[in-house]
């Protein structure tokens, strides 16, 4: 099952993603299962271990969450630029974050929020110590960026990814 | 595709003015702000729910045209989230390096003994 369908889920990605574009006649889903199959052994020469992705239910939950909480961005950055910045008072700057999660695809999963999300960016992600380093729009002293994503994001991301 | 029912076409016109005005803000804040790294966020509103906007209201209108569920939309709204966060890197990454060589107001870079091996090079 490893060898043949190195990675799985990038597999069934593909095959749905082919079937979508196309038809789903078996024709086409014959084909899209060949070329789903080709490309998960050709990313395994690269990449050999699969991507680990274990609790659909909390990727759900996160990305609903994370849906809201981009809506809710949306409008604070639309306000600020909308504003003059609180009329001038608006001050942005650098946030570190120390993470515990480690797996590729938790940070990459992270690195969608952050980046998705108005009003944060990802600057820099150091291995070594597993901190981050954010770069806040509008950064208010009662707002807590290093407890927000340890607690709203951080557990859910290491329940899907690790 | 003829003419879209009423029940299709007020959410579309909804989403595409909404998606639109979040493309136009994100590019205007991109334009006046000052410095680079606040430049960085405004394009966000475009590439969130800017895209995500304009993506339900193509899925939509092509489902009530067509008369199918069409969600091949929804992949474009994907890969733009799912691709940003390397352009993002490359551009964040690269101001800092070189605000750091120029001895700017950033973050110093995580100096090697924090890391808990204790064999750091006394640098």
């Amino acid at each position: 099952m490893s060898r043949l369908v190195p990675h799985p889920l990038l597999s069934l990605l593909l095959f749905l993603l082919w079937g979508v574009f196309t038809s789903f006649t078996p024709g086409q889903m014959l084909l899209g299962a060949a070329i789903a199959l080709v490309a998960g052994r050709a990313v395994a020469t690269v990449e050999p271990e699969p991507l680990r992705f274990r609790r659909p239910d909390l990727f759900v939950k996160l990305f609903f969450i994370v849906g809201i909480d981009i809506i809710r961005s949306n409008r604070d950055v639309v306000r600020l630029i909308l504003s003059g910045g609180r009329h001038g008072e608006r001050v942005s700057g650098f946030v570190p974050i120390p993470l515990t999660i480690r797996s590729e695809g938790a940070l990459a999963g992270l690195a969608v929020i952050i980046t998705a999300t108005p009003g944060t960016t990802w600057v820099e992600y150091d291995s070594r110590t597993g901190v981050l380093l954010l770069h806040v729009f509008d950064l208010r002293e009662t707002d807590d960026w290093a407890t927000l994503v340890q607690t709203r994001y951080q557990p859910l991301l290491a329940g899907v990814f690790e | 595709m003829s003419a879209l029912p009423l029940w299709a076409a007020l959410p579309v016109a909804l989403l595409v003015v909404l998606g639109a005005t979040l493309a136009v803000l994100g590019t205007w804040g991109l334009a006046v702000l000052p410095r680079f790294y606040e430049r960085l966020h405004p394009p966000a509103l475009a590439s969130s729910w800017g895209t995500g906007a304009i993506v339900l209201a193509v899925i939509i209108a092509t489902s009530a045209g067509e008369g199918r569920l069409a969600i091949e939309a929804i992949v474009v709204g994907v890969f733009v989230i799912v691709t940003t966060p390397v352009t993002m890197m490359v551009l964040t990454r690269a101001a800092l390096q070189r605000d750091r060589a120029e001895g700017a107001d950033v973050p110093p870079a995580a100096k090697a003994d924090s890391v808990q091996s204790g064999s750091a090079d006394p640098l």
